[in-house]
């Protein structure tokens, strides 16, 4: 499917299989995650993909390590967490940086665009900063035809890098959260 | 749950073995190019002191690591063995991963804790392990069944022997005693690094 070229507009454009499409062309093959709304369906293609180890994870962090053990045997992943999660990977993030690994991290925004939640907003509003002081390269996506190309481009940076690098999902592209009818 | 090597006599009843001796025996018994993650502290300077291996990675930065490492090698690397080494410190602050590792069931993943119930580099201050936490029941009830205190050095090594030769994963506890560590590990890690990975073969 070239979800780009689709005629019914940006709003028709399946950006999850969009980035499951990159993390197969650029053979991805562990994926961890400690889920978010806005990655269920990429959670769902990457388990139904039998050539992914899908690793669900406790806390974010782990995940920090676990692909840093993924690189150095040999295999490439992706890392998917919420906004809130970059907040319990400050520490962990010292490994890429320090060994000068890989990292691919895919995050879910909350906070920034039409959050119900004030919780969220302190932690969303720091994500970029936060991640950037930890040398992780961020690349924003805040619409549907900018979610493939701009993963393609922090897989790239990533893996022929290497370093560490993260594709932020906007609220805006996810939709604001809302618990209530 | 029934073979011998599985019934131990329990955290209490562990005789209190030392690090280096206990490292020693495991790293002699490693004759197929496995993999051993390191984890920081003195845990790990006692795995550079057994004697450096290619195979060896030393995780040097932030703790609770080693195990988490430890898996994304052993799901890269299924026909290889893999060992995290973990002190009780490190681990209690990620007892995630032991429920993660639980629920992926890596067959070749075997994690060695060395319990001085301390923080041992940092001046012996206590650990919860010290108190009322037994980090076999711990892993247990994570859902890895095959967790089990090393009742002496001999049971140490048939363990060892059987996480080389059966399906895991793997959690060995050893009471250790307040020996400090008898090496420093080299610290530069993009050094450690391409060593591991050209001792995996992973890097050319």
């Amino acid at each position: 499917m070239n979800a780009t070229a689709s005629p019914a507009g940006a709003s028709k454009i399946d950006w999850p299989a969009a980035i499951h499409r990159q993390f197969k062309s650029w053979d991805v093959r562990q994926v961890a995650h400690v889920p978010d709304a806005g990655h269920k369906r990429l959670i769902e293609l990457c388990q139904a993909d039998n050539a992914i180890a899908v690793v669900p994870l406790t806390t974010e962090e782990e995940g920090v390590a676990l692909l840093a053990g993924a690189a150095l045997g040999g295999q490439r992943g992706a890392l998917l967490m919420q906004s809130s999660g970059v907040g319990n990977c400050v520490n962990m993030l010292s490994l890429p940086r320090v060994c000068r690994l890989p990292l691919l991290m895919v995050v879910t925004m909350r906070g920034e665009w039409g959050e119900f939640n004030p919780w969220q907003v302190p932690m969303g509003r720091n994500t970029e900063a936060v991640l950037e002081l930890c040398n992780v390269l961020c690349f924003r996506a805040d619409s549907p035809a900018e979610v493939e190309p701009t993963l393609e481009a922090a897989a790239r940076m990533a893996f022929e890098g290497p370093q560490a690098t993260a594709v932020l999902l906007a609220q805006k592209l996810i939709g604001a959260k809302s618990f209530v009818k | 749950m029934t073979t011998p090597e599985l019934e131990s006599r329990g955290r209490g009843n562990a005789k209190v073995m030392n690090r280096f001796d206990v490292t020693k025996r495991l790293v002699g018994r490693l004759k197929d190019e496995e993999a051993v993650i390191g984890g920081i502290g003195n845990t790990n300077f006692d795995l550079w002191a057994a004697g450096h291996r290619p195979q060896n990675f030393y995780m040097l930065g932030s703790m609770g690591l080693a195990a988490p490492i430890a898996l994304g090698v052993a799901l890269a690397q299924p026909k290889r063995r893999v060992f995290g080494l973990e002190g009780d410190g490190s681990l209690l602050m990620q007892l995630g991963c032991l429920a993660t590792i639980a629920n992926l069931k890596p067959r070749n993943l075997a994690i060695v804790v060395m319990d001085n119930a301390s923080y041992q580099i940092t001046g012996s201050q206590p650990t919860a392990t010290a108190g009322a936490a037994d980090i076999v029941a711990i892993a247990r009830g994570a859902g890895i069944d095959k967790s089990v205190w090393a009742d002496d050095e001999s049971h140490f090594e048939r363990l060892v022997d059987r996480a080389l030769a059966e399906d895991g994963p793997w959690l060995i506890a050893c009471r250790i005693d307040q020996q400090p560590a008898v090496a420093q590990t080299e610290r530069d890690p993009t050094m450690l690094r391409d060593r591991f990975m050209r001792g995996l073969g992973t890097r050319g």
